[in-house]
């Protein structure tokens, strides 16, 4: 290069030893703001406690409190509840993504309908809905004009069915991503086996059930670990933008829970434990994605 | 092919032709809605819930610029998307060039953890970066935000562009290391030339994320005038709970800059959202 920046012929003085931890800090920098200072805030605070002498120290009071609250059982359970809506959205992805991988004339638009949704902010979803399934939405419009009145309910009002509801807008804007992951993998495989396969005379299932979905399992194993990822730390504006929580609290969520105690109750300790157990949830999905993805991350190293 | 073998296929054509319309109905329907909703009248919209609007007014839309802070969100929202996409890009780069190009100890662990953060919920830190947030008086500041979702997105950023610069040529780096290349001038004047496409498709990803964020805006952005547009919508909804049609209108705008992307770019949310899980 012949023109040399002074910034360059600094950089070209330094030890090979620093210089890759030089460009590493920035990030560095960043990730400790906004990470691993604030985990290791909230170990701590969830730990620090009023004690009955009216000092203060560090306990497990407020991880007692949370374990006697039945809401928080609630809350719990209604993330549980939601985590129902995986399986459901990962199968229609993936017959979606196989009914379009056959070449159906038009799957291009197809696909890019299918995946629109998700493109969506969560806040714009859920305002939109809320009119959709409405007790005079469309929904509830069309089940009256096919007759079935007694199918008609007030989706989001009605603690019965607050979260299927939740869970279905969900499995709305999320599925045009797990459909057009599976599709992309599915262009990937090996078309020759299918073609042989077909040769052979094995019908539409046979074919996909023993040669396409096996060949998917990693991927369908992402799709399913982040989902089940999204279902507790992602659903916050869903909740927020359709319901509040409610009714009452049927469908308050982790995340709504803690930040209703960090800034509505003002009780930063119970948060704190919320937020702990939140995040031991989490990791453990995590571990078991970094297990099942160990061989792929030893070749990217 | 027999007869009956082509029979069963013009079944399973149409069929399928069927499942896809339906489908796409369903996944189209929210957004015709928003659409035709934005145009009705107030009165229109009592009258007929479902229909095409009738008369077409612009009224909605002449309120919503007008009679909330819609434009001054829009412009918040513009600002923190592009500062924080700007941030994520540069400092992810570095990174992800680092640990790419050199050897040396923790880097193994450096990547892996950077997976980890990346499912982090915002939840479990919004109470600390709050806290920390008014000690250093950037509460009620874009600057916060900016630095928050900077912080959010680098986990990612850095994974997806360590899977792309690994699939340059090393000879190319080999080449430029004997022509008397600093390390800085290789990924400046190679590397990122040659990661544009890789870049592209994470500015894209990344605005998307930032765009639509909801927690931390509200956390963070208090006073009126410095909200950005998904927070600021929720509190217009607030205003104007009985005026559908206008409400429509405010979360139309609101999308339009993303739905617009999406159209020019499809190929790019495609490949950047698929990045890294299809291997």
């Amino acid at each position: 290069m012949s023109r040399m920046k002074p910034a360059s012929t600094f950089l070209a003085r330094l030890p090979r030893t620093i210089e890759p931890y030089l460009y590493l800090t920035p990030a560095a920098a960043f990730i400790g703001l906004v990470f691993i200072y604030p985990i290791i805030w909230i170990l701590q605070s969830s730990l620090w406690q009023n004690n009955p002498d009216g000092t203060k120290g560090f306990g497990f009071t407020n991880y007692r409190l949370i374990f006697e609250d039945p809401v928080f059982y609630q809350v719990v359970a209604n993330n549980g509840k939601l985590l129902f809506a995986v399986p459901i959205m990962t199968l229609l992805a993936l017959f979606l993504a196989i009914v379009l991988f056959e070449r159906v004339r038009g799957w291009m638009i197809y696909r890019g309908i299918v995946f629109m949704p998700y493109i969506l902010a969560v806040p714009v979803v859920g305002t939109t809905f809320v009119y959709l399934l409405g007790l005079n939405g469309i929904l509830n419009t069309l089940l009256r004009g096919l007759g079935l009145n007694g199918l008609a309910h007030d989706w989001i009002g009605s603690a019965d069915w607050v979260i299927p509801s939740i869970a279905a807008v969900i499995i709305y804007r999320e599925m045009g991503f797990g459909v057009v992951l599976f599709l992309a993998r599915l262009m990937s495989l090996d078309k020759e086996i299918l073609e042989a396969a077909e040769i052979d005379g094995a019908n539409w299932w046979q074919k996909h059930a023993y040669i396409t979905l096996p060949q998917m399992s990693a991927v369908i194993e992402f799709f399913v670990i982040v989902e089940l990822i999204t279902m507790l730390s992602w659903v916050f504006a869903y909740v927020y933008t359709m319901t509040g929580g409610g009714p009452g609290f049927a469908s308050t969520v982790m995340e709504f829970y803690i930040w209703k105690h960090a800034f509505a109750y003002r009780s930063p300790g119970i948060a704190s434990a919320l937020a702990v157990v939140l995040l031991g949830v989490t990791t453990v999905l995590i571990v078991l994605q970094l297990r099942l993805r160990s061989k792929s991350l030893e070749e990217t190293l | 092919m027999s007869t009956r073998h082509r029979r069963e296929n013009i079944i399973w054509v149409g069929m399928r032709q069927l499942i896809l319309i339906v489908f796409s109905i369903v996944a189209l329907y929210p957004i015709y809605y928003m659409f035709v909703t934005a145009f009705k009248t107030r009165d229109d919209w009592l009258h007929h819930q479902f229909g095409f609007p009738n008369p077409i007014t612009f009224q909605n839309f002449t309120d919503a610029l007008s009679r909330g802070n819609i434009p001054l969100w829009f412009q918040n929202s513009v600002v923190v998307t592009v500062a924080s996409i700007l941030i994520t890009t540069i400092v992810s780069a570095l990174a992800a060039y680092s640990i790419v190009r050199f050897r040396f100890t923790g880097r193994v662990l450096y990547f892996n953890s950077m997976i980890a953060f990346m499912v982090v919920p915002p939840a479990v830190l919004i109470l600390p970066l709050f806290v920390f947030a008014v000690n250093v008086g950037l509460v009620n500041s874009l600057t916060g935000v900016i630095i928050i979702y900077s912080g959010l997105l680098i986990p990612f950023s850095v994974y997806l562009l360590v899977s792309f610069f690994r699939s340059l040529p090393t000879e190319l780096f080999d080449a430029a290391a004997i022509d008397g290349c600093t390390n800085f001038d290789t990924l400046w004047r190679i590397t990122l030339p040659l990661s544009t496409p890789a870049i592209v498709t994470l500015v894209v990803v990344n605005a998307l994320f930032v765009w639509n964020e909801l927690l931390i805006a509200l956390v963070f952005l208090q006073s009126e005038e410095l909200k950005t547009l998904m927070p600021g919508l929720t509190l217009f909804k607030g205003h104007f709970t009985l005026n559908e049609p206008l409400i429509m209108a405010g979360t139309l705008i609101a999308t339009l800059p993303m739905i617009l992307l999406y159209l020019f770019g499809q190929r790019l949310f495609v490949e950047g959202l698929t990045a890294g899980a299809v291997k």
